[in-house]
């Protein structure tokens, strides 16, 4: 009688740990988006413009440097941070400064972000700073954009056209 | 009367629930570190059947995982569903046991070394069913590589963005098959590594749970795959985002959290929880007691301490001081837990041995040595009277047993029972109490691991040094009882009184020797 009594409790006991599990294993069902909802993912790769232009160096500067390292010019390392705002219509949706990684600044930028929009149809416009020497956008593009539930629009640019590209 | 916090007690209450249940030898509380490594043999096993049929490329892998789980259900797909429940049930127990731990405060003091590499040992677990998701490459596989690559790109030590990866066109196999090696061996391997650090310090490691603990359940399991079998979302698409996921809140509970958070503030967050729980054992810290001393001139090198040691705390070596033994034993002090078991392994630890006005024993207790234990008995002893002379031993972690004291009812507190010498226990019936009840921690779950486990052996001749055959086992009760179970210890200590009434009015009658009586609470 004890047996069957402590059988039972166990089956109870299996059954309550095993519920548990099966249920935190499949729920709750976690909502990413709405059913209202897009997301828009900005994927770039760039490396800003140098900080300061590059300049020859005269013969009595070359002078003061050790034979092997004199090069007629000298560029300093340092690269512009570069910033980029999408907006859709006037709603500013991501926007982004991001310094130069590296000890001195002076490496590409790689940018990843994704935020979910409202679903419809919008102007998008992407503008993009890579050159603290210029004030305003180096880079921009704009274009009507659809938007569905679910979709994801991926911004990307290309170095070798100066382009974005939106897929 | 102790204060008992009320996480104890209630954890307390869960245990004794589960001992109506199993029992105490399979009592899963009991057994939860034993219970993960099952879980994970569970895994292992279901991992290598997985593989058989696992397509590692990233056009093959969601194909073959479905036609494991579709086509061929009967074995494929189960596998699949017990590899999956089975890990989700190691979080669980991972959990609980981190939760007792804390609960009963085993986590402090000369704990702290199992305590601090646990922590990282669940991320380890944690990063491994990641990238188990991950190998599924389907919505929510999709879904964890991304986000696991912000993760990834908010480390400064990491170049380049790992996110870029998932975006259509970018993606090459030669990544997925890392992710394949990572899973597959990689961080098997070095889970492995932590948890063979996590039990370093301590003898006698246990890894194989009960089998009736084991066959219950991987039944229950298995019952679990074939009710609701593991199934995957549709397929990953670089072009579409999931709207709605079933996470498994056991190993991707984070990732919603970046809905609120940035990457970065996510580590700040799991950093602190990580870094918070690792220095738990110093807020506040525990003392633990002077470590035991060796006694060379009573010492013959036996060993016997060093094997019954359950922190590994003890080890054997020749001989230094030109005595004709040809071992002795060192102790490790800062591996010592201060329990005493080593004191009643030892021979030596005879109350009878009366040569010298001072007991001396080979290992002893600075705090509580064996020729203070002799005085305070033979105190104890004085002090009783009554028709039934009772003399209960307790230990300082289970029952208070200074409130069972009566006029008939003479207590002596151990720091484990597992330190008591078997000859004092026929020292005190030889020397005027009726019986002797030994308490202390409930079965299988000492608070020094083995301390009832070992005293219980030597009460059944089974380990050294052995409570005599010629020991009046009828006299010799053992019920043991935790900090919340003084009433069911009370009533114990009524019926053994009965008990030894009727032994002494039947006295002629009672054969030599007989078992010893054991209750399991």
């Amino acid at each position: 009688m004890i047996g069957a009594k402590r059988l039972l409790l166990q089956i109870l006991n299996y059954a309550v740990f095993m519920g548990l599990v099966g249920y935190f294993s499949f729920m709750p069902p976690y909502a990413r988006l709405q059913p209202d909802e897009a997301m828009i993912t900005l994927a770039i790769s760039h490396a800003g413009e140098r900080v300061q232009e590059c300049r020859k160096m005269d013969p009595a500067e070359m002078a003061k440097l050790p034979p092997n390292m004199r090069v007629a010019t000298e560029c300093p390392r340092e690269r512009s941070p570069v910033t980029v705002k999408v907006l859709l219509d006037k709603l500013k949706v991501i926007d982004r400064v991001v310094t130069a990684p590296g000890l001195y600044n002076d490496q590409g930028v790689d940018i990843y972000e994704s935020v979910r929009v409202p679903t419809g149809n919008y102007r998008l416009s992407i503008l993009m700073n890579d050159n603290v020497r210029i004030e305003g956008p180096t880079y921009q593009h704009q274009q009507p954009i659809s938007l569905s539930p679910a979709q994801l629009v991926v911004i990307q640019f290309q170095d070798s056209s100066g382009q974005f590209r939106i897929k | 009367m102790k204060f008992i916090n009320p996480i104890k007690r209630g954890y307390l209450a869960l245990e004794a629930w589960f001992n109506i249940s199993f029992g105490p030898k399979w009592n899963p509380l009991y057994h939860l570190g034993t219970l993960t490594f099952f879980f994970f043999w569970v895994v292992l096993v279901s991992g290598i059947y997985l593989f058989i049929f696992f397509d590692t490329s990233l056009s093959g892998a969601y194909a073959s995982v479905e036609y494991m789980t579709h086509e061929q259900w009967y074995v494929g797909g189960i596998m699949r569903s017990l590899h999956r429940y089975a890990s989700d049930a190691a979080i669980v127990t991972i959990l609980l046991h981190m939760f007792r731990e804390f609960a009963l405060d085993r986590y402090r003091g000369f704990r702290w070394f199992s305590w601090v590499t646990g922590v990282p040992t669940l991320w380890f677990v944690i990063t491994l069913g990641i990238t188990g998701y991950w190998l599924v490459w389907d919505e929510l596989g999709l879904y964890v590589a991304v986000l696991s690559s912000q993760l990834m790109d908010a480390l400064p030590i990491v170049a380049g963005s790992m996110a870029s990866n998932f975006v259509e066109g970018h993606l090459t196999d030669r990544f997925f098959t890392l992710m394949g090696f990572l899973h597959l061996l990689g961080q098997p391997v070095l889970l492995i590594f932590a948890l063979w650090i996590h039990v370093k310090r301590l003898a006698h490691v246990e890894i194989s749970a009960p089998r009736g603990l084991a066959v219950g359940s991987l039944l229950a399991l298995l019952a679990l795959s074939l009710a609701m079998p593991a199934t995957s979302h549709p397929p990953a698409n670089l072009s579409r985002v999931p709207a709605v996921l079933n996470l498994d809140w056991f190993y991707l509970n984070i990732y919603p959290v970046l809905d609120y958070l940035t990457a970065g503030e996510t580590w700040i967050l799991t950093t602190g929880i990580t870094a918070l729980l690792m220095i738990l054992p110093w807020l506040p810290p525990k003392k633990t007691g002077p470590a035991a001393e060796v006694h060379l001139d009573e010492c013959n090198g036996c060993g016997q301490c060093a094997v019954d040691c359950p922190f590994d705390a003890i080890t054997v070596q020749q001989r230094t001081d030109g005595a004709r033994w040809e071992y002795e034993v060192v102790v490790k002090n800062k591996l010592c837990a201060s329990c005493g078991i080593c004191v009643g392994s030892c021979h030596s630890s005879n109350p009878f041995r009366s040569s010298r006005t001072t007991l001396e024993t080979g290992i002893d207790m600075p705090q509580y040595p064996i020729d203070k234990v002799r005085s305070e008995t033979r105190k104890v002893l004085s002090e009783l009277s009554g028709e039934q002379r009772i003399i209960v031993f307790g230990c300082d972690h289970a029952y208070e047993v200074s409130a069972l004291k009566s006029k008939d009812v003479g207590v002596m507190s151990f720091l484990c029972t597992g330190m008591i010498p078997p000859t004092l226990v026929e020292y005190v019936l030889k020397n005027g109490a009726d019986g002797v009840l030994i308490t202390g921690c409930r079965n299988g779950d000492c608070y020094y691991r083995y301390g009832n486990i070992w005293m219980d052996k030597r009460f059944d001749e089974g380990r050294k040094p052995v409570l005599r055959p010629r020991t009046d086992r009828e006299r010799i009760a053992v019920y043991r009882a935790a900090v919340t179970d003084g009433a069911k210890l009370t009533r114990e200590i009524i019926r053994f009184k009965a008990h030894i009434k009727a032994l002494t009015a039947a006295d002629d009658q009672v054969p030599d020797s007989v078992p010893i009586q054991r209750v399991d609470l």
